[in-house]
Order: structure tokens, then C-alpha cells, then sequence
């Protein structure tokens, strides 16, 4: 047995690795969010946000045009991936209990760790290969096999949250089992599925790599599905990369709007479950 | 067949859309990566898409994702460990809670926007904290060889580093507060100290989850993009080969996301990238199940003790 003092000594430097791990990761978090702040603050004006890009080089022009492409994908994406995902979940909560609903589980589970940038290709092999253009709806279906899996396994679970009582009370009043599962114990179980969509929609608006090869990106605001689109996160990436300084100080601009909105869709959606279920 | 049987084999069928998409997926990539598919492929190290002369090795890119995915492992895995054992073992409640929504926090920042931070903040602490002193003292060693410059090898893996952080240490929590309460006790009652506790008692009991969290983290740095892409310096050819950390490197991912756009589909550079987006799906597919089956194991004690 080794002396009492080494043994306690151990003990506190445990405690303070833990402690240097979480600033360490800190760290990276507070810096980021200063830095998109300091650097994005000044390049917010009225034409930043009612005027697309002006030419290459020339100082001036805004991202109306991106906000617009995102948003547009944002809608399509939902629009695919919302009653897809939510009803994958109802399978699964309901139904799920075999060995075709763990297959299920398992393969949402991989996609939603997947590289992105594969999905990506296959959109443009499925989408933009055959109507040979690129398009906005190539961009929202690989941006939806992004968006399912989350949402089916965030529906899942605040369906098994609802209690069985209620699914029998519901029963015993001669309802059907699939108007119960609608009617019922979805609506019971909304603010769970609801905090589901929202970070859906928080993690698709901030991809970059499935975009590029499925709406290319564009100087212009959106005209028509097969067409090239713009998207907020490829702005940032164009003009970080272009060798201007105005350039850089519009992308800080854009990578603030895009961070205030993932995040504050984020911290909505963390609100609304704490609430309601106490996580 | 009634109504509830109809609904029931609807959602069924819906559900049944994300295994088809990730068997069309992978037919889809083979079809077309076919024609560059060989050993040549995989193992060749020139790159050149030009018509007449073409040619295309990969090797450089697949090692630049493995170098780039071990350093972030080598540094993302312990702190994310530090992190995960500080919220299930030692915070206090409301600590707990707020830091674990800071953390996720950190994953929810976009891809992109570490690309632009990485670009041109991060990579200057990591010239100046980090690769200077390492070239001064160490610079030797032939890892260590080069220029430092703050675009290279190094730089996107400790960015990938940072951002495995919230899915490394958020499932890793899961995991260890899945241990069973009654062996910390067993623990404790022989008198040891609290990281006596956790090491003996908690950690070893938890093993495979926290190996399973680790390569759920490798999954992310594997497939990761944009970042990578706007700091890894992109060389191309032999010259992507990573012989050192101080050198402008390239992985598969940030190969796709810089040529896909310019490929010209009268070569074969758009199937050659098809064909790297295949060996990255097979990566990937590998990673993940590996790391689902590891952490599932452990989740799934905790439903069956009675605490």
C-alpha cells in the first residue's frame, strides 16, 4: 500500500487534469464566438443584409442572396425530411421492438455520424447527374439524409417517454391504435419532437461540404430549381478563401448571422425540453 | 388487413427509406468509381487529371486522414476523457448541467465557421505556442522537419482534436454515469480515495463504452471537411505524402470538397473522386458500427441492473 499523502496527492491531480481538460476545451468555444463577434460586428449594415455580392474584388455588396439560399433550403429540406423523420420515429417507438426496427435503429445511427461530404456525392450522382444542373432540390435531399436520422431518433425517444396509460386510456375509449398513436401520444409527446426538428434544422444550416457539389453556390438570389443556389456556409468558405480583406471582414459578417442563428435554435430547443421533461 | 395494419406497414415502410439510401449509397459510389478502382488506385501516389496524361494514386490522401484522425485522436480522446470523468464523477449538480450544455455548444458550431477560425486565428497559436518551440528543439526528427507555418498536417488535427471533443465526452458521460452506483461503493468501502474510485471501480467497468466513444469521435475526424480543407494547406501529388506534421498536407475529404467542383467529366477525375468518396464511405461504415456495437453494450447493462 503506498503512503496515504502519494495517494491523496494522486487524488488532486486528477481532479486538476479534469479541470485543465474542460478549460482546454473552453477555451476554443469562448475564442470563437469572441473572434465571429469582434470581427462580424462591423461588417452588419443595410446593404450586408438586402444586397447580394458585388463583383469579385470590388469592396461592397452584401449576403442577402446566401440568408435566402439558406432559408430556401432550410423550407425544402423540411419540407422531405420533417414527416420522413417523425414517422420513422413513430415506426420505431410504436412498432420498433423486432429485429427489423433494431436494423432500422442501427442504420440511423450510422448516418448520423456519416460524412457528410459522401452524402453529398450521392445526391449529386441521384439529383444533379440526371437533370444535369445543379439544384436546390439536390442540395435539400442531401441535406434530408442528414436531417432523418436526427429526427427519428429524437421523436423515438419523447414517444416512449408518454406513458402506456395514456395509449390505454385513449384505447379504451374505442379508439383505433394508428388515431391514438396520431392524435394522442404524438401530440403528448410534441415539445420533444418539436426540440428534435429544431436541432435538425440547427445542424443542416450549418453544413458546408454535401452543398458544394449539389447547389455550387451563386452570385445570384435564387431563380429556379435547376439552377446553381447560394447557402450561407458557402459564402464563408468562397470568401475566407478569396485574398481580400473586405472579403474576410463580409465572411466574419456571415459566419455571425450563421452562428446567432444555429445557436439561438439551439438553446430554444435545450429550453424547451428542460421545461417540459426536466433532462 | 385493417386500418392499424395499414398504418403500421406505412411507417414501417417509411422507416425502411434510411437502410435503402445507404444501399443505394454504396451502389451508386461503386458504379461509378469503377472504372479508376484498382490496386493502382489505392496505392498510387501521383495525382494528375489532366486528359492524355492521366493518373491517379490516393495513398497520400489516405494517409493524410489517417495522420490527421490519430493526432486528433492522440490529443481530443483525453481531454474529452478529463471532461467526461469531471461531469459524471466530481461536478456538482449545477455545474454539471451548465457545462454539459457548453459543451454541446461546441458541437453545434458549424463546420465552416471552425474553418474560418482555424484559418485565420487557431493557426497562428499553433505556429507561435506550439510548432516554433517544437522546431527549435526538436526539429531534428524528421516529423518535425520544415518551415513551421501554421497550415499544415498539424493544424487540422488539432482543429479535428477540438471538435471530437463534444461527441467523444458527451457519449463518454453517458457511459460512465451508466455505471452501476454499487461499484463506486465497493469501491469506497475499502477506502480509497475518489480517483482510486473511479479508476478501479468506474473506468475499468466501463472500458468498452469509452473505447466505443473514442471511435465515434474517429468517425467524426475521418469525415470531416470543411475544416480541415480551409487549414490542411491542400498540396496535391507526392508532395501531399505526410512526412511531417509541418507540412501542407490533404485528406480524402478536403481532396473531394477542392476538385469535385472543377473535375471535367470528359476524364476520369469525377470518377476518381467518387472513388475516394467510396473508400471514405467504407471507413466510415466500419468505424461506425464498431463504435455503435461498443457503446450499445454498456448502455445496455444499465437497463438491466436495478438501481
Amino acid at each position: 500500500m503506498q503512503r496515504y499523502w502519494i495517494r491523496k496527492l494522486k487524488d488532486k491531480m486528477a481532479y486538476a487534469f479534469c479541470l485543465t481538460c474542460i478549460v482546454l476545451a473552453i477555451v476554443p468555444l469562448g475564442s470563437i464566438l469572441f473572434e465571429v463577434t469582434k470581427n462580424g460586428l462591423p461588417a452588419l449594415n443595410i446593404d450586408f443584409f438586402t444586397k447580394g455580392p458585388g463583383a469579385i474584388g470590388e469592396p461592397g455588396g452584401g449576403i442577402a442572396n446566401s440568408i435566402q439560399g439558406t432559408l430556401i433550403l432550410i423550407g425544402l429540406t423540411s419540407l422531405i425530411g420533417v414527416p420522413i423523420g417523425v414517422l420513422s420515429g413513430i415506426y420505431l417507438a410504436e412498432f420498433g421492438n423486432t429485429q427489423f426496427g433494431r436494423i432500422i435503429r442501427l442504420t440511423n445511427n450510422v448516418l448520423m455520424q456519416f460524412p457528410s461530404i459522401v452524402i453529398g456525392i450521392f445526391a449529386f450522382l441521384i439529383v444533379v447527374l440526371p437533370i444535369g444542373s445543379f439544384s436546390p432540390l439536390a442540395g435539400a435531399i442531401a441535406l434530408a439524409i442528414i436531417m432523418v436520422p436526427i429526427i427519428t431518433r429524437t421523436t423515438e425517444e419523447s414517444l416512449k417517454l408518454v406513458p402506456n396509460s395514456i395509449r390505454e386510456a385513449s384505447m379504451a375509449l374505442g379508439i383505433r391504435r394508428w388515431r391514438t398513436i396520431v392524435s394522442v401520444v404524438l401530440v403528448s409527446a410534441k415539445g420533444g419532437v418539436v426540440t428534435g426538428i429544431m436541432l435538425s434544422i440547427a445542424r443542416i444550416a450549418g453544413e458546408t461540404a454535401p452543398l458544394i457539389m449539389t447547389i455550387l453556390g451563386s452570385q445570384w438570389f435564387f431563380y429556379g430549381f435547376t439552377n446553381p443556389m447560394d447557402a450561407l456556409t458557402l459564402r464563408i468558405w468562397r470568401l475566407a478563401l478569396l485574398p481580400y480583406e473586405y472579403a474576410h471582414q463580409t465572411g466574419w459578417g456571415a459566419a455571425l448571422v450563421l452562428i446567432i442563428l444555429v445557436l439561438s435554435l439551439n438553446v430554444i430547443a435545450r429550453f424547451l425540453t428542460r421545461s417540459k421533461y426536466k433532462v | 388487413m385493417s386500418v392499424d395494419d395499414v398504418f403500421k406497414y406505412f411507417v414501417g415502410l417509411i422507416s425502411f427509406l434510411s437502410v435503402l439510401t445507404l444501399f443505394l449509397m454504396v451502389l451508386e459510389l461503386f458504379r461509378y468509381s469503377l472504372p479508376v478502382l484498382s490496386l493502382k488506385f489505392i496505392f498510387g501516389i501521383n495525382w494528375n487529371p489532366v486528359a492524355g496524361s492521366e493518373e491517379y494514386g490516393i495513398l497520400p490522401y489516405i494517409l493524410g486522414t489517417i495522420v490527421t484522425s490519430t493526432i486528433a485522436m492522440i490529443v481530443g480522446v483525453p481531454i474529452s476523457l478529463g471532461i467526461a470523468i469531471y461531469l459524471s464523477e466530481m461536478a456538482p449538480n449545477f455545474i454539471r448541467k451548465t457545462l454539459s450544455f457548453v459543451i454541446e455548444l461546441l458541437a453545434a458550431v458549424p463546420s465552416v465557421i471552425y474553418g474560418l477560425w482555424g484559418l485565420f486565428i487557431f493557426r497562428f497559436w499553433v505556429k507561435d505556442f506550439i510548432e516554433e518551440p517544437l522546431s527549435k528543439y526538436l526539429g531534428f526528427l524528421p516529423i518535425f522537419e520544415g518551415e513551421p507555418f501554421g497550415l499544415d498536417i498539424l493544424t487540422a488535427g488539432l482543429i479535428l482534436a477540438i471538435m471530437i471533443i463534444p461527441t467523444v465526452s458527451s457519449v463518454s458521460r453517458e457511459v460512465l454515469m451508466a455505471v452501476p452506483n454499487s461499484q463506486r461503493e465497493a469501491v469506497y468501502s475499502l477506502g480509497a480515495t475518489k480517483w482510486e474510485v473511479i479508476k478501479v471501480g468506474v473506468l475499468s467497468y466501463a472500458k468498452s463504452g469509452l473505447v466505443g466513444a473514442s471511435i465515434l469521435g474517429l468517425g467524426r475526424a475521418v469525415g470531416e471537411t470543411m475544416a480541415v480543407t480551409m487549414v490542411i494547406g491542400n498540396a496535391v501529388g507526392p508532395s501531399a505524402l505526410p512526412t511531417s506534421l509541418f507540412k501542407a498536407g490533404q485528406t480524402m475529404a478536403s481532396l473531394i470538397a477542392n476538385e469535385f467542383n472543377e473535375a471535367d467529366p470528359t476524364t476520369l477525375h469525377p470518377n476518381a473522386l467518387i472513388g475516394v468518396g467510396l473508400i471514405l464511405f467504407v471507413l466510415a461504415l466500419t468505424i461506425n458500427l464498431l463504435a455503435q456495437v461498443m457503446v450499445w453494450r454498456i448502455l445496455k447493462i444499465k437497463e438491466g441492473t436495478v438501481e
